[in-house]
């Protein structure tokens, strides 16, 4: 079959820049065959080379003791003591999911269990976190829907445990939802597998389901802003089949106990291409491989298409050679493919032979290294307007109006579509503060929370990067949990805009304050730009996902309140009201700055909390709504009343940082309030838990009315 | 006592049931789907959840046809024991093993959450932990749960005893609340929610654990 001739439409059409092309030419030495054109765009799109980001991404703390592999290979690794580890990492799937928001979302659930299994993990609990635009918009139904059961119909039959996330709505994620995915899994410290090829003349080895059309450009895809054309891109989508990855999963991981793997890789993004690529690129060897023994269930596929197909559920390994019956035999068990396609060669080469013919010749290392790095043009966010003043409300109004939202609502329609318990180790499902996994057969537990306020980041990056940080650590030490590190996936506009990279560069320094003060160092992530439609850009979104470490199940802090608790607030109140979810929802108003972070009040008042964990009987992080919703939703969990003192509007309702609301009886109490005394800890009673109702100052509801629009809201919105 | 837990490729509850049972005393063996029999001296087979291969076709339709299925069969056939649970259940009445047949769930979503069970027999090896009446909570978790049968075969069930849960506040659409049932020997129990989930203090509590007991303690020679 003879390949399309290279024009300068083909070359715009692959996201390739003029002066990308001269880079290419310049390489090579000459002009690239179609296939070649493809690899180019394959490695060198925004979402495998990084090419806006990297510059910045490098600043972040990466290290600590705990850390035992940071950024760079498929999840972060860390330690969590008796020689095990747990493995994470957050990524998107953005632009799929709203382009097909079942398949979109369920992928983007397989790739990140890939990404986990591929280490040698078995997936133990996932998250996501879901921007959407505002329900009235026409789409917003339709994505919410979609979304949820593409995650959930991938999730549930895999069989991980969904234990927390977030779901938003603003009308600046009308043209672009974003779909962040978690996962986590436990392996063997000394049993942790990378993707570095090493010797030469080894087998490269397929593994999983064949390799069709489906997903061809689907990088590429993802690495420009959406027009009217939208529509047109539906086949640049993957579709998914979770039985496979479950397949694919057990089957990984026996393999890897057979001792056969050297190394091995997910084929995610860009498939073949940049799993090919990144095996040889980091264990200094050539690749060749034989298209022809790909497996494929299509017919007449091209080079070019099996170069840039997403097809899902598939693995590419280095094999040792003289365990290759043993390898097959596992794959053989589990009825998938496992075909030999490739070897390492010495030479700096990546060589595709299709059926005899040299398809692309190309200098393998060049395919990462030489990828297009930009120091893109930025400049600062403008200091927030100053906040005018907010009138004083009736307290029970105010919380209506926010638990009537579906920002603030439970979201029970969410999590009950997700499988949240099975492993039967899920120690405290979705619903309030961070989610607990019990380690399966041993005392420890491990502590999820994925956060970030997009409205903070926007008025004021920099805070609003430290903010999403600092509200991951208060919900880990919430419970009781020690946090270890941190997963970042940065969601952010067109970095062409030196406004965009602003919020970008701004926010990144935030979030690398904070999680050196913290020592939660980013262990991996994920980077999603040119989230806009027709020039609208979504709100800067880095979301923040964080797992901690609880070593006995007698060291949780629980959350469930009981009648005649007192209601104390650790941590000083100013009552901030710039960029609160109060303005927001009930004055329609988006305005003033984010709350300022003190990172080492952050850091004292949370260890405060962990060191006094047997004083407190439940415990919740302060955020977005302030004292008066997280009263609430304590109540509302325990169905047991709760009266605050104070009527202020800015009391109720502002958002200062470094705060837990905690209940515990009188005498525990007083013994909290004699620990915070003596480590010089701001610490007050608001209130306390009794009775049926809501009552703040003189402000009273029944707490099943408030229950009621709580429980109902979000459904009634966008179901 | 022994058990023995079938693993189907897309089980995934699999190691949660060993982990009940086990718990409860018993003696438990996995058995791959392409074996061809059970281990010998097996008292009860556990059939777990999960998505047998997929269930892309009616849930539980190839997993009746498997290889070791039909060993199953021919146990159940003996008077052995069998305990399917969830997708296990579904396993279970397409092979004819139990009458009936689950639907999609009534809401067209698949639902996790603990839901209020109440025991309608303790005329079983499963409930007779419980009394009649009693009210549990059990997890469910499951797209494909709302129960069917025709009339005759309601009537025969609610004639002969066979019901062994009803939900409280049917979430899936079931006919007569229907959410486990029993064989006509009553040995064979499929129900959807999932008593392994609620058999353990940490998680999803204990009231599933007297089902694993109950069941451990009458095979266990004295």
């Amino acid at each position: 079959m003879t390949e399309p001739a290279i024009t300068k439409d083909l070359i715009e059409a692959h996201g390739i820049k003029p002066d990308e092309y001269d880079r290419i030419l310049e390489i090579i030495g000459r002009e690239p065959t179609f296939t070649e054109l493809g690899i180019f765009s394959a490695m060198w799109n925004e979402h495998c080379s990084y090419k806006s980001s990297k510059l910045h991404l490098r600043k972040l703390p990466t290290k600590g003791p705990q850390v035992i592999c940071g950024p760079g290979e498929n999840a972060g690794v860390v330690d969590i003591g008796d020689g095990q580890a747990v493995v994470f990492k957050m990524e998107s799937h953005n632009h799929p999911s709203y382009i097909e928001p079942y398949q979109g979302a369920a992928t983007g659930v397989g790739g990140i269990l890939r990404d986990v299994f591929t280490m040698g993990a078995r997936p133990i609990a996932s998250m996501n976190a879901l921007s959407f635009g505002e329900p009235a918009h026409h789409k917003t139904r339709q994505l919410v829907n979609g979304v949820v059961e593409g995650i959930g119909g991938y999730g549930n039959c895999f069989g991980v445990p969904c234990v927390g996330g977030e779901v938003r709505f603003d009308p600046a994620y009308n043209g672009n939802c974003l779909v962040n995915a978690f996962a986590a899994g436990l392996a063997d410290a000394d049993k942790i597998f990378y993707s570095a090829a090493s010797g030469v003349g080894m087998p490269v080895v397929y593994l999983g389901a064949k390799t069709g059309r489906d997903g061809v450009g689907g990088a590429t895809m993802a690495s420009a802003e959406f027009d009217d054309t939208i529509e047109e891109k539906r086949p640049t989508v993957q579709v998914g089949d979770p039985f496979t990855e479950k397949r694919l999963m057990e089957a990984t991981l026996e393999l890897m106990q057979t001792g056969a793997v050297i190394s091995i890789q997910d084929m995610g993004a860009a498939g073949l291409t940049c799993s090919a690529v990144e095996m040889g690129d980091k264990g200094g060897l050539g690749v060749k491989l034989h298209l022809e023994n790909v497996p494929q269930r299509e017919e007449n596929m091209t080079a070019y298409e099996m170069m840039l197909s997403e097809s899902q559920e598939r693995m590419l390994m280095v094999l040792k050679p003289e365990l290759e019956a043993e390898a097959r035999a596992v794959f053989v068990k589990w009825d998938l493919d496992f075909a030999i396609v490739g070897e390492t060669i010495p030479e700096d080469r990546f060589l595709i032979l299709h059926n005899g013919d040299v398809k692309a010749d190309l200098p393998l290392s060049k395919l990462s290294s030489e990828a297009p790095e930009y120091d893109r043009p930025w400049e600062p966010t403008p200091e927030a307007t100053p906040l005018e003043d907010v009138p004083q409300i009736d307290p029970i109004d105010g919380l209506k109006a926010l638990i009537s939202s579906p920002n603030y609502a439970g979201k029970q329609w969410v999590y009950e579509q997700y499988d949240t318990m099975v492993m039967a180790d899920s120690a405290r499902t979705p619903g309030l503060g961070a989610g607990i996994v019990r380690v399966h057969g041993t005392d420890k537990l491990l502590s999820f929370t994925s956060d970030v306020t997009p409205r903070y980041v926007k008025a004021n990056p920099v805070e609003g990067g430290k903010q999403a940080v600092a509200e991951a650590y208060r919900n880990l030490c919430a419970t009781g949990a020690k946090p270890l590190a941190t997963t970042d996936n940065l969601n952010f506009g067109n970095p062409e805009k030196p406004a965009i990279m602003g919020q970008f560069v701004g926010a990144l320094d935030g979030i690398g304050q904070a999680c050196l003060v913290l020592d939660m160092p980013i262990v991996s992530g994920n980077v999603s730009l040119y989230n806009e439609t027709d020039g609208q850009a979504i709100l800067p979104t880095p979301t923040i996902g964080a797992v901690g470490l609880i070593d006995h199940p007698d060291h949780v802090i629980g959350n469930e309140v009981r009648e005649g608790h007192v209601a104390i607030v650790i941590g000083e109140t100013e009552g901030h009201l710039g960029q609160s979810a109060l303005l927001a929802e009930v004055f329609n108003r988006v305005e003033g700055d984010a709350p300022a972070v003190d990172l080492e009040a952050e850091k004292a008042h949370g260890e405060f909390i962990r060191a006094n964990r047997d004083l407190i009987t439940a415990c919740t992080d302060l955020s977005d709504g302030g004292l008066a919703l997280a009263a609430f939703e304590m109540a509302e969990a325990a169905g047991v009343g709760v009266q605050l003192d104070d009527d202020s509007t800015p009391f109720l309702f502002g958002e200062d940082q470094a705060r837990y609301l905690v209940a515990c009886n009188f005498d525990k109490a007083e013994a909290l309030m004699v620990a915070a005394g003596s480590a010089g800890i701001p610490i007050v009673t608001v209130g306390k838990f009794t009775g049926t109702t809501m009552r703040m100052g003189a402000s009273e509801a029944e707490l099943d009315e408030l229950s009621a629009i709580y429980r109902n809201s979000f459904a009634a919105a966008v179901a | 006592m022994k058990a023995a837990v079938l693993v189907f490729p897309g089980s995934n509850c699999d190691r949660d049931l060993v982990v009940a049972f086990e718990a409860a005393g018993a003696d438990v063996t996995m058995v791959w789907h392409k074996e061809t029999s059970l281990p010998d001296g097996i008292d009860i087979v556990g059939v777990p959840g999960g998505f047998s291969y997929g269930d892309y076709l009616r849930c539980g339709a190839i997993a009746a046809n498997s290889p070791i299925t039909r060993d199953l069969k021919a146990h159940a056939e003996r008077g052995g024991y069998v305990l399917g649970i969830c997708n296990g259940f579904q396993v279970l009445t397409e092979t004819g093993l139990l009458p009936g047949a689950l639907l999609r769930n009534a809401g067209l979503k698949y639902i996790c959450k603990t839901v209020p069970l109440k025991v309608q027999t303790s005329d079983s090896i499963f409930t007779e932990g419980y009394n009649a009446g009693d009210v549990v909570g059990f997890p469910i978790a499951h797209h494909d749960g709302n129960y069917y049968a025709d009339d005759e075969t309601l009537a025969q069930l609610e004639g002969e005893n066979r019901i062994a849960f009803t939900y409280e506040d049917n979430p899936n659409g079931s006919r007569g609340d229907i959410a486990g049932i029993l064989s006509h020997n009553r040995r064979v129990l499929g129900m959807m929610p999932h008593p392994e989930r609620a058999a353990d203090i940490g998680h999803g509590g204990t009231d599933g654990a007297a089902l694993f007991r109950a069941c451990v303690g009458a095979l266990t020679p004295a």
